[in-house]
């Protein structure tokens, strides 16, 4: 265990700028696009159009916050809370910097791997609860796409297991001092970088709301904070996923000559810029092309990837 | 401490449960037993069994239940069913099960007030478990993959005059 790790700063520092950044992410997301189309973008709101946030969370709070009376009304109520917590949670285990984090856990993958995993009911809940039609499919392509590419995501990051041989964040990123684990790992970073963007529902993987086919799919029914739920908690999970991203395969917080935590913090942000820059550029699967994209060629790519890693580490093990 | 934590685990676990089993909306049956499978890792995980813990929820929790919610979607009950459940879930069902797993209970009971105390907070980690999986328990390992197989195996025939049906009929 690491000493002065969870104690109270951490917990409260980490939890409010979390927050902070997912909120702020709706209005680098919205600029970041418009640069990218040859827009401008929000920019009227306070300086730069900082305070766009401000004005949307406003708007959201003094909508109606709508139930439909023929919704399964606790289901409806409980499904966007646990994306939002599964989120906040999963952050626990993140390794900003030495000494800076909540908790130093053995299993620190297979945690994040978790609460991936469990986040996926808010959708399908949701879906199941609105009884509507299209949030129904949308809860029904959101349960067998998260399911399927989670397994290509355990597998993929499987190999970055194999070579630092722990599980424990902290100690895979000490274990890139040599090199970034994207240089001997890169099938492997491919994979678990389409995987995270499927689990995450993103554009251009984001069929569970395909506003073109299906209204707004699972959240078509929500509104007001509820609808705000599902948005914050689809940036946290951005988030995440960047933070995991970099602590896999681009060293966490190594780097020379800046901090430790000014490291992590540049190189998850690139790593949540990408995630817009995929979404300004690329279109959509089919959904039937997604699943056979998955299980035909993510699955045997990355267990070929696990068996090559482990050949190797044997071979040089002797 | 952790005794303490234990315990109101397992109450937890019991009740959501017990819940599971009355209630009438089979989604809210199994949001409850989403409840009791994550009770379950919490209790492996006081018992030092944190690989086991978060495999239960990886496992149980995050895929095998979201299967089970994905097939109660797709059977889209009403009202119906609920009515129903309703029906089956009488009294003279359920009196008779529940008697002889009071039975079990009194005896588990009875064990754990006579000894045979829990070693809690020995903590086991992912190398001796993989250890131990390929090394005295590889036969077991490799049954349950064999079994594995052979669900898949199944699947995909039962699967397969479905296919030709849909080729059959030109667009799927």
């Amino acid at each position: 265990m690491n000493a002065g790790l969870g104690e109270a700063a951490d917990i409260v520092g980490i939890l409010a700028s979390v927050i902070f950044v997912s909120a702020m992410l709706i209005w680098v997301e919205r600029r970041l696009l418009a640069v990218w189309q040859d827009r401008l973008g929000p920019n009227r709101v306070g300086p730069l159009g900082l305070m766009q946030v401000v004005a949307d969370m406003v708007k959201m709070f003094f909508k109606e916050d709508w139930i439909p009376p023929f919704a399964d009304k606790p289901v409806f109520v409980l499904a966007p809370t646990i994306v939002f917590i599964t989120m906040l949670t999963g952050f626990a285990v993140v390794p900003f910097a030495p000494g800076i984090g909540i908790i130093d856990f053995n299993f620190g993958l297979l945690y994040f791997l978790a609460l991936s995993s469990l986040s996926v009911y808010s959708i399908v809940l949701a879906g199941y609860a609105s009884s509507n039609k299209y949030s129904l499919l949308g809860g029904l392509r959101a349960a067998a796409q998260t399911i399927s590419y989670e397994v290509f995501m355990g597998i993929s990051a499987m190999g970055v297991v194999m070579l630092s041989g722990t599980f424990n964040l902290r100690e895979i990123v000490e274990a890139q001092r040599g090199g970034w684990f994207i240089v001997p790992q890169f099938f492997g970073f491919i994979v678990f970088l389409i995987a995270v963007v499927a689990e995450s529902r993103r554009t251009p993987l984001d069929l569970p709301e395909a506003e073109q086919e299906l209204v707004a799919g699972f959240h078509t029914e929500y509104s007001g904070m509820k609808f705000g739920m599902f948005f914050v908690g689809e940036y946290l999970a951005i988030t995440l996923s960047s933070a995991m991203m970099v602590t896999l395969f681009f060293g966490g917080w190594l780097g020379p000559w800046l901090p430790p935590l000014l490291w992590f913090c540049l190189k998850t942000a690139v790593g949540i810029m990408f995630f817009i820059l995929l979404r300004g550029s690329l279109p959509r699967p089919r959904y039937d092309q997604l699943m056979a994209f998955g299980w035909k060629v993510l699955l045997p790519a990355a267990l070929l990837n696990l068996l090559v890693t482990g050949a190797v580490v044997l071979s040089l093990r002797d | 401490m952790t005794l303490t934590l234990f315990y109101i685990t397992s109450a937890v676990a019991i009740f959501a449960t017990v819940m599971m089993i009355t209630r009438l909306n089979a989604v809210h049956g199994l949001l409850y037993l989403i409840l009791s499978l994550l009770a379950v890792g919490v209790l492996f995980f006081l018992l030092g069994a944190h690989f086991a813990a978060v495999l239960e929820v990886i496992i149980y929790a995050g895929a095998i239940m979201v299967l089970f919610v994905f097939v109660i979607m797709m059977l889209n009950q009403g009202q119906q069913t609920i009515d129903q459940e309703r029906a089956w879930l009488q009294p003279d069902t359920w009196i008779g099960p529940s008697l002889l797993a009071l039975i079990l209970f009194i005896e588990m009971l009875a064990v754990i007030v006579l000894g045979g105390n829990a070693d809690t907070g020995h903590i086991v980690n992912a190398k001796q478990v993989g250890i131990a999986l390929y090394g005295p328990y590889l036969l077991a390992v490799e049954l349950a993959s064999m079994l594995l197989l052979a669900g898949l195996v199944g699947a995909y025939h039962l699967g397969k005059p479905m296919l030709k049906m849909r080729k059959a009929g030109g667009e799927s």
